[in-house]
Order: C-alpha cells, then sequence, then structure tokens
C-alpha cells in the first residue's frame, strides 16, 4: 500500500472558456465542464483549473465554473488564477474547490503562503513555481511567465514548502507546449530540496516522458493540458503503459 | 433518508453534500442545536485542523447537541477532521479534545513520512465493517491530511515533541474495536472506523470516485 504516482489534467480558462493560444493547436473546444468530465472519465486523478484572467474580471466567471465542475467531479479539483488574498482563496474553496493554487500573489508577498496554510491547511495549498533555465540554475518568473525576479526556483519552491504549501507545482516554461519532454533535472532539483508532493509540468508529448518525470525527474505527480485534451494522449492508455513499466498508478 | 450535514463553514461541505444528492439522499445543512437534535443521520465534513472545526462547533453551540446526539445513538459520519473529532484528542498543533467516542489520539504524520499525505493510496481492512463492505481490497481512496490516528499494530512512530506532551507513563496508542482498515504512510492509521451506527473516515470518500460514493451508499444503508 503506497501511494500512487497522480496524473493531473490541466484546463486553462478565459473568464471561464476554454482558452486558446499559440501553444493549443485546435482552438476553444467548448465547455471546460464538458472537458472536465470526459478527462475524469478518462482516469484522471486530479483537475486543475487555471484562470489567465481572473484580474480582468473573470472572477465571477470563473467561480460559477468552479462551483460546477466541484458539484459534478468526482475527484479533487484544483483551481487557481488571480488568487491573492484569504478572502480570494476561501471563495475558491466554498466554491468547491478542494486546493488553491497561488503564484504570482506569493512571489510578491510570501507570507500570503504562511496565512493561506495556516487558515486552511497545507492540504489545501500548492505553490505554483514557474521557471526558465538560466546558465545551470532556474529562474523563477512569474506575472504568466512574463517578469524575471531574479529568484532561484529551487530555492523558492523550497521556501514555499517551509512556509506551509502542501505541494509544490513546478513548471518548465521553456518546455510548456513544445511536447518535448518535462525538464525531468528541474524536477528532480525541487524534490531532493522539498518535503511534500511534487508535481512536474510543461512539455509532455509522450508516455515515456511521463514515465521519466517519475523516474529520472522524482516527481510526485505529472501535468498536462492539451495532449489530454485532444486526445493525443489517452490518459487510460498512459496509466495501463506506465503500470505495464512498474509505476504505480491508479487503475 | 435525510442526511443532516453539520455546517460550520467546511469548504468541502458542497462537495459532500452533491454526493448524498447524487446517491439520492435528501440532505439539509444544520447550523443550529435544533435541527441536531432533529437529525435522524448526521454527517460532519471537515477541513484543515480540529482545533478549528470544534472552536466552530463551539461558538455555534452545536458541541452539546451533538454530544447527546451521540449518546441516543444516531448514526453519524465524521470525514478527516470530523473523523479526528470522534477520538479522545488531536496532538496536531494545537492540541484538542475531541467527543471520544473511539479510543486513543490523532497525531501529526510520523516524520519519516512525506507532509501532507496527499493522492491515492489503497486500504487495508483490518476487521469486517459496515462502511467497507463489498469493497474491493484493490480500490483507490484519495486522502488529503497532516494527521491521523495511528493503528494499534504498531507504535506510533512519533516525534518527539509530541511525546513529550503525553502525559508520563501514558502507552501507545490503541484502538482495539473500532479500527475497520488500515492505510500506510510512514506508518500504519486509521483510514477507517466504525463502532455500531458511529463511522468515520480518513479519506475524502466525496472526492474518491465510485469507490467514495460506495463508502457513502454503505453509510447510507447502515444509518436506516
Amino acid at each position: 500500500m503506497t501511494l500512487a504516482r497522480r496524473i493531473l489534467a490541466c484546463v486553462e480558462t478565459e473568464s471561464a472558456r476554454l482558452k486558446s493560444g499559440p501553444q493549443d493547436h485546435r482552438g476553444d473546444s467548448g465547455d471546460p465542464a464538458e472537458l472536465a468530465g470526459h478527462l475524469c472519465q478518462e482516469g484522471a486523478d486530479e483537475l486543475v483549473v487555471i484562470e489567465t484572467r481572473a484580474a480582468q474580471g473573470g472572477r465571477t466567471a470563473f467561480l460559477e465554473l468552479v462551483r460546477r465542475l466541484a458539484a459534478q467531479l468526482p475527484i479533487p479539483l484544483t483551481a487557481g488564477g488571480g488568487i491573492h488574498s484569504i478572502a480570494d482563496a476561501r471563495a475558491v474553496l466554498r466554491a468547491g474547490a478542494d486546493r488553491v493554487m497561488v503564484n504570482s500573489a506569493a512571489v510578491r508577498a510570501p507570507q500570503l503562503i504562511d496565512e493561506l496554510s495556516a487558515e486552511f491547511g497545507a492540504e489545501s495549498l500548492v505553490l505554483a513555481v514557474d521557471a526558465r533555465r538560466v546558465a545551470d540554475a532556474w529562474e523563477v518568473f512569474f506575472r504568466g511567465g512574463q517578469e524575471a525576479t531574479g529568484r532561484d526556483a529551487v530555492a523558492w519552491a523550497r521556501e514555499g514548502s517551509e512556509r506551509g504549501a502542501g505541494e509544490i507545482l513546478v513548471t518548465a516554461l521553456d518546455r510548456k507546449g513544445t511536447r518535448d519532454g518535462y525538464d525531468t533535472a528541474l524536477t528532480a532539483a525541487v524534490s531532493a530540496q522539498v518535503s511534500v508532493p511534487v508535481t512536474a509540468s510543461g512539455g509532455a508529448g509522450t508516455p515515456d516522458d511521463f514515465l521519466a518525470a517519475f523516474t529520472e525527474g522524482r516527481a510526485d505527480a505529472a501535468m498536462a493540458a492539451s495532449i489530454f485534451h485532444h486526445g493525443d494522449v489517452s490518459i487510460r492508455n498512459l496509466k495501463q503503459y506506465l503500470d505495464s513499466r512498474g509505476v504505480l498508478v491508479r487503475i | 433518508m435525510r442526511i443532516t450535514l453539520i455546517d460550520v463553514g467546511a469548504t468541502n461541505l458542497p462537495s459532500v453534500e452533491r454526493a448524498f444528492q447524487h446517491l439520492g439522499a435528501a440532505t439539509e445543512r444544520a447550523t443550529v442545536p435544533e435541527q441536531i437534535a432533529a437529525a435522524t443521520a448526521l454527517v460532519l465534513p471537515g477541513a484543515g485542523r480540529l482545533g478549528a472545526v470544534m472552536r466552530a462547533l463551539d461558538a455555534q453551540q452545536l458541541l452539546e447537541p451533538i454530544r447527546e446526539a451521540l449518546a441516543r445513538k444516531t448514526p453519524f459520519l465524521g470525514i478527516g477532521p470530523g473523523m479526528h473529532a470522534l477520538y479522545e484528542a488531536s496532538d496536531e498543533e494545537p492540541p484538542q479534545a475531541g467527543f471520544a467516542v473511539f479510543a486513543g489520539h490523532v497525531l501529526p504524520l510520523p516524520e519519516n513520512a512525506q507532509c501532507p499525505h496527499l493522492g491515492w493510496n489503497q486500504l487495508q481492512q483490518v476487521r469486517p465493517g459496515r462502511l467497507l463492505r463489498g469493497l474491493s481490497e484493490k480500490a483507490w481512496f484519495y486522502f488529503a491530511h497532516t494527521a491521523a490516528a495511528p493503528a494499534a499494530q504498531e507504535s506510533p512512530a512519533t516525534s518527539r515533541r509530541v511525546l513529550e506532551m503525553r502525559p508520563s507513563g501514558a502507552k501507545a496508542v490503541e484502538h482495539p474495536a473500532s479500527s475497520v482498515a488500515v492505510c500506510r504512510h510512514g506508518g500504519a492509521f486509521v483510514a477507517a472506523a466504525e463502532i455500531e451506527k458511529v463511522f468515520a473516515v480518513q479519506f475524502r470518500p466525496e472526492k474518491s470516485g465510485d469507490a467514495g460514493l460506495d463508502v457513502l451508499r454503505n453509510f447510507l444503508e447502515a444509518a436506516r
């Protein structure tokens, strides 16, 4: 009896509609809730929904989407996007999310992590760390990956876990959307420094990429978005493959 | 079949409510003593620390009505911190007394275990019970917690600080009759417990897919 490695399905939204962008090859597929239901059926262990326009008026629609998703999904839901305060987090959790994710707001004010953890429990809080490789290390970028912080990503992840984040989501911005594989060196470096679960994100393209995330990358969970949405990788087949390669997964 | 959900603002209450409704049960949210007194089946969902849950129950004057309902043998299901509330106490900071239906304490997860215990894990049934009737040993359940009641068959791997808090001479935690299934994370802890019509689960049944719904269905059956 041990914890299974988790496969997380990510859905990015713009004012609660599916987001389309340069890295999404086929555009808006419609209602996020319909997609979420499909991903759950396919065997996703958790759904992560990220609202990219919370600060630009998307918050109310997003809360409504969280409510609908939470009502419909019998698997855990993590929600993020524009969470800057205990009040923001409470609204998202009360809407039905099991966990909230913070990113830029925590970079600007790290004590937010301590406050959210004290209020809602470490198990309700994920710190998203967006990183770009710089020489031999990785630097934290925030505000949607646009702005450099000068901060070391691995050290920031460690600080976040010590302040009370119950999980670290590590995104390799350089890999995001490329389908060239996760940055396993990054996740392994973070895993070595933190005592909380680590989720790999950015670059998944094939089932072998997930295998690498769990082996070389030492990740506890691996997240992907568009490859799951459009059926390029079936979560069901992925889990069968991982199982056949000796990775403990929920099937 | 009416399920009364004790409502002190737990963030997972809507999901638990939805799951029971999905199974065909009528539900209500109880915030005042009269509702607890009139309930025919009670559920205490929770998120976070037991201390916060018990303080909130106290603030709404629900502690005594719950004690009375338990004494009347009203069917009761505690989830997560709602489970912790049924033990004698939780030693997770800050220490908090519970309703003492189940013997023993809830402790922080052992230091050798990744904390929180977060994700899907499996159970080992240690004695027959109603809550897990019909469930496969291969079933997966979702856990998200930082404390648990250690199982009887192993000494708890407690931190030095917790040992210091114990009155001197106290022996290791015992859960003779109530533990139905254990899970392992660092050491074995109680994943499901029951005594007569009082049931408790450490995992989140409303977020554990079909297996979780089966557990809730079993509670509905037992509560009739």
